[in-house]
């Protein structure tokens, strides 16, 4: 009986795994509740940056509902009520969303062109300047970018504009009204685009570099050419990452103040014409409004700086979320 | 049996290591020349058609080039005609994405450099308007402000960023994915509402702008930064290095602070560093927290202070021709601060992986 | 004139070598059919890793290269269809011939070298963004081949290859559906896709479990009734299984270097060198 119970042993005798139990001492517990309180100050840092920004802007939310979100005017009132306060974003928020789209389409391309040539095309010598130079640019401060989009970019952008205006004016998107250009959402969108390029070049050149060599190599074995091994391995490889590289440059776009306010004329009317000297967006109204703002419209930008954390929030969780299961796949 | 030996060859006789694949110097000569080839033609239609501009000629050059392409490669397998084209586009794409910020270095070393005289680095706009000849005031208080307020951002900082790489990579806790995501996402926040945040928070409290303000908008921004990197780092240490440890019997915190964090003392340098590197340069947050001032304050609860990006974006707010060239003096100012950062972190950063 | 002598030695002392190699169909002594390398040398950037190798490769046979691990085999395998280039600062010295032309000659197009000269890994890789049929198929949509009946292709590449009964009601399944030891075979017919007539493996079984380890050996030997096939192995029961014709390579730390190359059975049973004889009978390696 016994000899045929161990030679076929039935499934109730697998024995269960025991339970490991960790002990920790007094000082490791210590240590641990240091080192996790530490690390939760991120997270908390966060729910408090929304906590504040809505409790300091709910009597607006209140006040206003919906039309703060979807009304065109920003007008200070004249304080004694003869002349209302009327403050909404509507003009602003559709004109963030359009320079920053303006922004990832010129740069993707760009970027990812970029990031093949460092990775593929480019020397080993060359290959390792470039990206030093490229992990430096995504370290320009954006005021720079401002500066350098004001005084040299803005003539070409200009001219740019009155050819696209001349040969594709039948577009509705192109058409312009009045025949002023620069500080359009065109201009202000192309420096945004070489603000945001080395960041999405940077990771598409990460992720692509983490191709397995060997499936390149099986391509080259097949008598594929470098385009061929591109297509076939490389970009299928990278996709999610470009994306989340992409995603990463819009939110840095979204939430760009200096070069916009540098670059775009703020003016309070929907417009969805590239190339008419009008648009804004929230973060240069609020760095445009605050320094002479009364305090209710001071609430009114906190509520507009709200609904952009909001907006950004969204748009980096995403990135996030495509980054992180990217390069967890190795 | 000593005829099969096959014996290494005398090193006189030693066969030279050539690489038959890559391109001889004719075929190099004839590349290069056929560039020049296409640039000269380019020029030549860029003056007789009136396409102005290098931007007209970068065009004109792009599209001859990719005629010649197609012509030289019209005979050969379509395969090999696609590889080249789209060899071709890569490249402009990727000088057109290297072009913007090529440019920018330039300018900013070519514009910024006359203004940086001695008068630059240790005077400030107290008795001088920004209209006034460049060799008079300077942006000294500028530098010590944001000098001052990186610093104490990186003090707020480094610790929570520590800890938090720590929790990451040692304690590795339950919350582990929910901190490396919230870090993540925590790096988007627009920095105008980071200095949004603390205006609601600190100013309100205090009751007053000041450098301590913008510092802690900064550390905000830099937190990500750091925590990321300082995670980086401490993921290279070897595993080996803890088991070690453990097996003499340390205790979890012993091994994590007398171990781990000495091994990687000079990634957490780069951490910092580049942590500085990163908000040195920004403004929107500064201009709700620390506004600006044009003489010197060194107490950071002593109301508002100057900073470059401050300085540098009011300069431009007046747009004359001696404020604009200050602002590139500025900006070179600042650009050499970034630098020096970013090699700083890249010799720390390169000293771990020895 | 010291080196013509040297060569001729050389060639004398393969012919004494690889008697055996030469086949009584391959006596022509000019354009010899197959693939063949005359003083073959390799570095990366100052580093000279295999030294002077002079070997042929029949049609229709099986060729192993063995010895121990950092001899330069895998080296050589990749300097067979132009692999080698693609690693920085790699450089070579010799001859590499098919059919008696020089394949590192500046005129020859690598792709087309390597289409002919086909190259299994030793990890099995199917692309992953492609099913079976399409990995498969994707040699030649990679070489831009004109090809009329793909279907007839997948058959006849899955059946050479041993796979065919296996995958036929699941060709759109994606590779990594399938086990390691199917994969590896998945990677063989996409190789003979585009028809080679050379078929480089390296070390293809060390990833795989023996049952899938023995398929693939079945594959190989079927393989050579029309192609060359050289695989580069560290199980030497493997190459004495499999193989018609083995060369042992080994290095004293230099360059590695080619000590012996024989019929298999000859080789395994009677070697010329001592230093053979001791690393077949597992002496050291």
């Amino acid at each position: 009986m016994i000899k045929v119970m161990s030679v076929v042993p039935s499934v109730e005798s697998t024995p269960d795994p025991r339970e490991l139990f960790v002990i920790y001492n007094r000082a490791d517990r210590i240590f641990r509740r240091i080192v996790t309180s530490g690390a939760l100050t991120s997270l908390i840092l966060l729910g408090l940056i929304g906590t504040f920004l809505f409790v300091r802007s709910a009597q607006i939310f209140n006040d206003r509902g919906l039309k703060f979100i979807t009304g065109s005017n920003w007008t200070a009132g004249s304080g004694d009520g003869v002349i209302p306060d009327d403050f909404s974003i509507g003009p602003m928020l559709t004109g963030t969303i359009l320079v920053s789209v303006i922004a990832l389409i010129i740069a993707m391309p760009l970027a990812i062109g970029g990031a093949l040539y460092i990775e593929f095309y480019a020397a080993s010598r060359l290959r390792k300047l470039l990206s030093t130079m490229l992990d430096l640019a995504a370290a320009i401060p954006s005021l720079i970018f401002g500066l350098w989009g004001v005084v040299l970019f803005t003539s070409f952008g200009e001219r740019w504009s009155i050819l696209l205006n001349s040969r594709f004016g039948w577009v509705p998107f192109i058409k312009v009204q009045a025949e002023v250009f620069g500080r359009s959402p065109f201009v202000a969108g192309c420096v945004l685009a070489s603000l945001i390029t080395p960041i999405i070049t940077s990771v598409s050149r990460e992720v692509f570099s983490r191709t397995p060599r060997d499936l390149i190599d099986t391509c080259y074995a097949l008598g594929s050419t470098r385009w061929g091994a591109i297509k076939t391995v490389v970009l299928p490889f990278g996709r999610s990452g470009v994306i989340g590289g992409a995603m990463l440059g819009l939110g840095r776009a979204l939430g760009e103040t200096v070069a916009v306010y540098l670059l775009l004329n703020i003016v309070f009317r929907y417009n969805f014409r590239i190339l008419e000297s009008e648009g804004g967006n929230i973060a240069s109204l609020i760095a445009l409004k605050f320094g002479e703002a009364t305090e209710y419209e001071l609430k009114a930008l906190v509520a507009a700086g709200f609904v952009l954390f909001l907006l950004t929030l969204v748009v980096n969780m995403f990135a996030a979320t495509i980054v992180e299961k990217s390069t967890r796949r190795k | 049996m000593s005829t099969v030996v096959i014996e290494p060859q005398s090193q006189s006789l030693a066969p030279q290591p050539t690489m038959p694949w890559k391109p001889t110097r004719k075929t190099q000569f004839s590349g290069i020349f056929s560039v020049v080839v296409v640039a000269i033609v380019s020029l030549a239609i860029v003056l007789l058609t009136g396409l102005a501009g290098i931007d007209g000629f970068g065009l004109t050059f792009l599209a001859v080039f990719l005629g010649v392409t197609v012509a030289r490669t019209a005979r050969q397998n379509p395969k090999v005609r696609k590889d080249s084209m789209v060899g071709v586009a890569i490249c402009a794409a990727a000088v057109l994405a290297f072009f913007p910020w090529m440019s920018i270095f330039l300018s900013v070393i070519l514009k910024g450099a006359r203004g940086l005289q001695p008068n630059f680095l240790i005077e400030n706009m107290q008795l001088t308007t920004p209209d006034d000849e460049l060799n008079m005031g300077g942006a000294a208080h500028a530098i010590i402000g944001s000098m001052m307020m990186v610093v104490i951002a990186a003090v707020i900082t480094l610790p929570l960023g520590i800890l938090s790489g720590v929790y990451l990579t040692e304690i590795r806790g339950r919350l582990t994915f929910l901190v490396r995501f919230v870090v993540q996402s925590m790096s988007g926040v627009p920095s105008i509402v980071a200095g949004l945040f603390i205006y609601t928070t600190f100013v309100n409290f205090t009751n007053s702008f000041s450098g301590m303000a913008g510092s802690l908008a900064l550390a905000v921004l830099m937190l990500p930064t750091v925590a990321r990197t300082a995670e980086e780092v401490m993921k290279l240490v070897p595993d080996d290095l803890r088991s070690a440890s453990y097996a003499l019997g340390a205790r979890q915190w012993r091994t994590s602070l007398m171990v781990v964090l000495p091994t990687v003392r000079s990634g957490l340098t780069t951490a910092a560093i580049l942590g500085i590197a990163r908000v040195i340069g920004e403004t929107a947050p500064l201009l709700l927290t620390s506004l600006s001032n044009n003489s010197y304050v060194f107490n950071p609860m002593g109301g508002p202070i100057g900073s470059l990006p401050t300085y540098i974006f009011g300069l431009l707010q007046i747009g004359t021709e001696n404020s604009i060239n200050r602002a590139w003096t500025g900006s070179l100012v600042l650009m050499i601060l970034v630098l020096v950062l970013f090699l700083t972190a890249r010799y720390f950063g390169g000293k771990d992986k020895r | 004139m010291e080196t013509i002598k040297k060569g001729e030695t050389k060639v004398m002392q393969g012919s004494q070598t690889s008697v055996a190699t030469m086949s009584a169909s391959q006596t022509t002594a000019t354009a010899v059919r197959g693939l063949e390398t005359k003083n073959v040398h390799a570095w990366f950037g100052k580093h000279h890793v295999l030294s002077d190798v002079s070997l042929q490769f029949p049609e229709r046979t099986v060729t192993g290269l063995i010895g121990p691990s950092g001899c330069g085999k895998s080296t050589f395998i990749r300097l067979l269809n132009r692999m080698h280039e693609f690693i920085p600062s790699a450089a070579m010295a010799g001859q590499v011939l098919q059919d008696g032309q020089d394949i590192y000659s500046p005129d020859v197009d690598a792709a087309a070298i390597r289409l002919k000269v086909g190259m299994v890994f030793q990890k099995p890789n199917p692309f992953p963004a492609m099913n079976i049929r399409e990995n498969v198929l994707s040699g030649i949509k990679l070489a831009h081949l004109k090809v009329a009946d793909h279907d007839s292709i997948v058959e006849n590449c899955l059946t050479r290859a041993g796979l065919w009964k296996e995958v036929k009601d699941r060709l759109t399944a994606t590779g990594g559906s399938l086990s390691g030891g199917q994969q590896q075979r998945l990677c063989i017919a996409r190789s003979l896709a585009v028809e080679p007539s050379v078929l480089l493996m390296d070390e293809p079984c060390s990833a795989l479990d023996p049952g899938s380890t023995l398929r693939i050996e079945e594959t190989i030997k079927e393989l050579a009734e029309k192609i060359a096939v050289v695989i580069v192995t560290h199980n030497m029961q493997q190459a004495a299984r499999v193989s018609d014709f083995c060369a042992f390579f080994l290095t004293d730390g230099g360059p590695g270097y080619l000590v012996e190359a024989d019929a298999t059975k000859k080789l395994f049973t009677n070697p010329t060198d001592t230093r053979t004889a001791d690393y077949v009978q597992g002496k050291f390696g």
